[in-house]
């Protein structure tokens, strides 16, 4: 299904259409990176104030006072960390089920108004998911579904604690909510394509319909799910407005997932209006700058983990 | 496809040119503070009304933005809680005016199901709950202050704001005039470290509010106009004379006419020794170039209607506090210092 | 016979593993979709109260004032996007074009992972990119520069799926119309790119949906207003904005118009998608014949 190597022999740019072709392409493709580098390198200058000031020490203090401009981000990568990663978690499983239903079982008539309603979810905007979660999604959390999971799984450290409603598990369920849609409609859009005689291969061989759809076209379609899933984490990593709404902005480590915790998003879009001082507004960008990197490295690690896994597909 | 899309942008176009504004009209752009917003909203809107070629653009982007923009000479007038402090005008490309422009008034907002009568708490009591010190509803130093009041044995959830804001200082301001181990601990800003142990932040007086409303044991501080607006219970305040008060524009104004010497560099009027005087209130400022680089016939023309009599009166109807009279005419001098 | 009687038992049990499959997948489906409507429901109750022609036509009015509408919203909303469109998916597909033709190498797999770092940027942080660009130096906010933060949001969703998108063309159509003798330009341009076209569709309307309600990067660029504004170079007034700004305030008539607003962004990509599936299905139809 790739097309890569056998292409390049074939592909000649030989005539001055070609040609005209190409220099367009990699203008587009340099314009792209282009972008993406002067993001990073404007992040780093705003932040350069910060980064003079308070060193390495930035990442692993835990304490935010911007009276007395002490700031450390550990709290937040934590925040940020685990929100996204309870998200993608819960996403990735309901996402990639969904496509998988959608794409190979789901009757014309079922799946059409499904697949429009999944990516309607995406067209919501951040403050209103923020809203719906602060006056429903955390009562309901904090009355029922937070004293079931205590009930059951309360013997953990990750369910102790005192159930407020808004918290950590409340964001990363928000978020899960967000990016749901892409999982979805992106896997979904990469499993159709998958062609027909794959599928009727399998089922020739004697694989039921759900060993085909599990085993055969789902590991066919796996790069192009794990780019849906990582576009969905990014979404998750860096949203703000919703997030900041339900995760109760207490910048504290804690066990449980019903603890208020932040993120480095709802930091900067928490504080950025109101920081005056110019150290302030450094650290903050600063903070921006960190995600910019957890983004990177969560990125790669990823595509590391694929890459040691497959040899040297690539993803 | 190709043929739809060109009408679909052609049509656009001739929406676009109909809706061109009129030439004739001045616009002046302002930015800042997301508290004076609802008041600044009703009376530019009068304001142009009555003047149809000076249109008022305000947004509320925060205070801190209010100034940087303002500072980048990218607004012609900023609105910010706190005045501009020296480092700040210091950065400034020229000499500031900072005027007063509105007053208003924290309440303390709380959520007890069971109880319907209004918590009575004193200033001390406030502050001992936020430093975490006071941690259920039923402590005796409630229980006192309430006799007849059937306080629920429940843990009292602090609600802070998140977002940096100018509500927060009143209130930070407040709490370190009448405790000084919450000076010495945290200290007066728009964002500070809160202390109590069960706290927790939500962004914007809303998300203050709501938190309060749906969570049941919470207190939280909001701004007067969304108490009133969304009729939650807002405890009574003891004041340093002595009275209980309730949060309401007579007690806000009572505690600014206290102090009539009010000036950027002294604004603090909470904790009011005023008899009627509610202790958790606050200015909001606008601040202006002495010699904007344009329209400044313009900007003088409507702040010093905004300060005046005729633009205060708009403040009631969207639950903000005229300034007093006097503080109308010292804003009004300084207002004058503008080389127009 | 033992075989075939171990058969059969092997098959029920695989049928019905494969039935609870079936059943887990649907009820996945029907989480995503039951989410979706109970938020709806709720944006509903609280804001179609707020919908009538005064509100899609007016301006705002302050409160206590009866009426008024986000009429220049809506309107500023179009431009905004529109612009972000015609600026996005060039720049989009011209580089899922380079990485689908020249797909193994460090500098696509760079660019590649450049293009799933962005996406995890926080869009205030895009909005702070577009005010030192093209705020800062101008001295004023700018529609435009609301556009150019869009943009940036925009471009991995665009990037990424629509490499995929023509790299799931099979093969054989491109060798197709090379050995018809078609210049690569002719056979990407005209072939390869109608062939992925629907999934290309797909992810620029999730592009938009994501876009459409964004409000931390239009604080710093496009300002907002409260006046008709259709010059992209001014501050304009914003949907996703007012929204915001009605929402957060402490009056009910605001935040019912708050939730109307709500309605009516998810509205126009309920009719932006249905639309744009209806669009592809004639123009696919024309293919086929």
């Amino acid at each position: 299904m790739t097309v890569g190597p056998q292409f390049r022999r074939v592909a000649r740019f030989v005539s001055p259409a070609d040609r005209g072709f190409a220099a367009v392409v990699y203008g587009g493709s340099i314009l792209f990176a282009l972008l993406i580098i002067g993001l990073f390198v404007e992040l780093v200058l705003g932040s350069w104030p910060s980064i003079v000031a308070f060193g390495p020490s930035f990442i692993w203090k835990s304490s935010w006072d911007p009276i007395t401009s002490n700031f450390g981000a550990l709290p937040m990568i934590f925040g940020t960390v685990m929100t996204s990663l309870i998200a993608i978690i819960l996403a990735a499983f309901i996402g990639i089920m969904a496509a998988v239903f959608l794409a190979d079982f789901a009757p014309r008539w079922l799946g059409q108004p499904l697949s429009f309603l999944i990516e309607l979810l995406a067209a919501v905007p951040s403050v209103v998911y923020g809203l719906w979660g602060l006056f429903v999604l955390a009562p309901f959390m904090r009355t029922a579904i937070g004293p079931a999971l205590q009930h059951v799984l309360g013997w953990m450290p990750l369910f102790s604690g005192p159930i407020y409603g808004v918290g950590l598990l409340t964001g990363g369920i928000i978020l899960a909510l967000m990016i749901v849609p892409t999982v979805t409609a992106i896997s979904r859009d990469v499993l159709v394509a998958i062609p027909r005689d794959l599928r009727e291969a399998s089922m020739a061989l004697g694989s039921t319909k759900w060993e085909t759809a599990i085993r055969v076209v789902l590991p066919a379609a796996r790069v192009g799910v794990f780019g849906a899933c990582v576009l969905a984490l990014g979404r998750a990593l860096g949203e703000t407005i919703a997030v900041t709404m339900v995760i109760g902005n207490r910048p504290e480590i804690s066990a449980s997932l019903f603890a208020p915790s932040y993120t480095l998003a709802s930091v900067i879009a928490n504080e950025f209006t109101e920081a005056t001082t110019s150290i302030y507004t450094s650290a903050l960008i600063e903070l921006g700058l960190i995600l910019f990197l957890v983004s990177m490295a969560v990125n790669a690690l990823a595509r590391f983990m694929i890459w040691s896994v497959r040899g040297s597909e690539r993803v | 496809m190709i043929r739809s899309l060109r009408r679909c942008c052609f049509s656009l176009a001739v929406v676009a040119a109909m809706t061109l504004p009129a030439a004739a009209a001045t616009q002046l752009t302002g930015a800042g503070s997301s508290f004076d917003y609802p008041f600044f909203s009703k009376a530019f809107y009068i304001y142009n009304q009555k003047n149809p070629d000076i249109t008022v653009n305000y947004q509320s982007i925060g205070s801190g933005g209010g100034i940087a923009q303002f500072t980048a000479r990218n607004v012609d007038f900023g609105a910010t809680d706190v005045p501009m402090n020296a480092g700040e005008l210091a950065r400034a490309p020229g000499p500031v005016l900072q005027l007063p422009v509105t007053l208003g008034g924290a309440a303390i907002a709380y959520n007890l199901p069971g109880v319907s009568a209004t918590i009575r708490l004193t200033r001390a009591v406030v502050a001992d709950i936020y430093l975490g010190k006071i941690l259920k509803w039923n402590d005796p130093q409630i229980a006192k202050l309430n006799k007849g009041v059937n306080l629920p044995d429940m843990a009292i959830i602090v609600v802070h704001r998140s977002d940096g804001s100018g509500t927060s200082y009143i209130f930070t301001d407040f709490l370190s005039h009448v405790s000084g181990e919450w000076k010495s601990k945290v200290g007066t800003g728009k964002s500070v470290s809160w202390p109590a142990p069960s706290s927790v932040g939500a962004k914007g007086t809303e998300g203050v509010a709501g938190q309060v409303k749906s969570t049941p044991g919470a207190i939280g501080y909001v701004e007067m106009a969304y108490v009133v607006e969304n009729h939650m219970q807002a405890a009574t305040l003891e004041n340093k004379a002595g009275k209980w008060v309730d949060c309401t524009p007579e007690t806000v104004a009572a505690a600014a006419a206290s102090k009539p010497e009010v000036s950027a560099t002294n604004f603090s009027i909470v904790d009011s020794s005023a008899a009627g005087g509610y202790p958790i209130s606050g200015y909001s400022w606008v601040v202006v170039y002495k010699k904007p680089e344009a329209r400044a016939k313009e900007l003088y023309n409507v702040l010093s209607w905004l300060v005046g009599p005729q633009g205060q009166e708009n403040a009631k109807s969207v639950d903000y506090v005229p300034l007093p009279r006097n503080v109308q005419d010292a804003a009004a001098a300084t207002l004058r210092q503008m080389q127009r | 016979m033992a075989q075939s009687a171990f058969k059969r038992r092997n098959l029920a049990r695989r049928r019905i593993v494969g039935g609870i499959g079936v059943g887990l997948a649907l009820l996945c489906a029907m989480i995503g979709a039951a989410a979706l409507l109970v938020i709806l429901c709720y944006v509903i109750v609280q804001g179609a109260g707020a919908l009538n022609r005064d509100f899609l036509t007016q301006l705002p009015h302050p409160v206590g004032v009866p009426g008024g509408g986000v009429g220049n919203g809506i309107l500023g909303t179009f431009i905004i996007l529109g612009i972000a469109i015609v600026m996005a998916v060039p720049i989009g597909l011209l580089t899922a074009i380079y990485l689908s033709l020249f797909g193994r190498g460090p500098i696509p797999e760079a660019l590649r992972f450049l293009s799933d770092v962005l996406s995890g940027v926080p869009s205030i942080a895009i909005g702070l990119f577009a005010y030192a660009v093209l705020v800062a130096p101008l001295k004023h906010f700018s529609a435009f520069s609301a556009s150019f933060a869009f943009m940036m949001l925009m471009l991995p969703l665009l990037v990424r799926t629509s490499e995929q998108a023509i790299r799931s063309v099979p093969q054989t159509v491109r060798e197709g119309a090379l050995a018809l003798g078609m210049s690569n330009f002719r056979a990407t341009v005209s072939i390869v790119i109608p062939t992925a076209m629907p999934a290309i569709i797909t992810a620029l309307l999730l592009a938009i949906a994501r876009v459409i309600g964004e409000t931390a990067p239009l604080l710093f660029t496009a300002f907002g207003s409260q006046f008709w504004e259709s010059n992209p170079n001014r501050p304009m007034a914003v949907l996703a904005l007012q929204v915001f700004t009605y929402a957060i305030s402490p009056y009910p008539s605001w935040q019912t118009q708050a939730w109307g607003g709500a309605l009516l962004l998810i509205g126009a990509v309920f009719v932006l998608s249905l639309g744009a599936r209806l669009m592809l299905r004639r123009a696919m139809r024309g293919l086929e014949a």
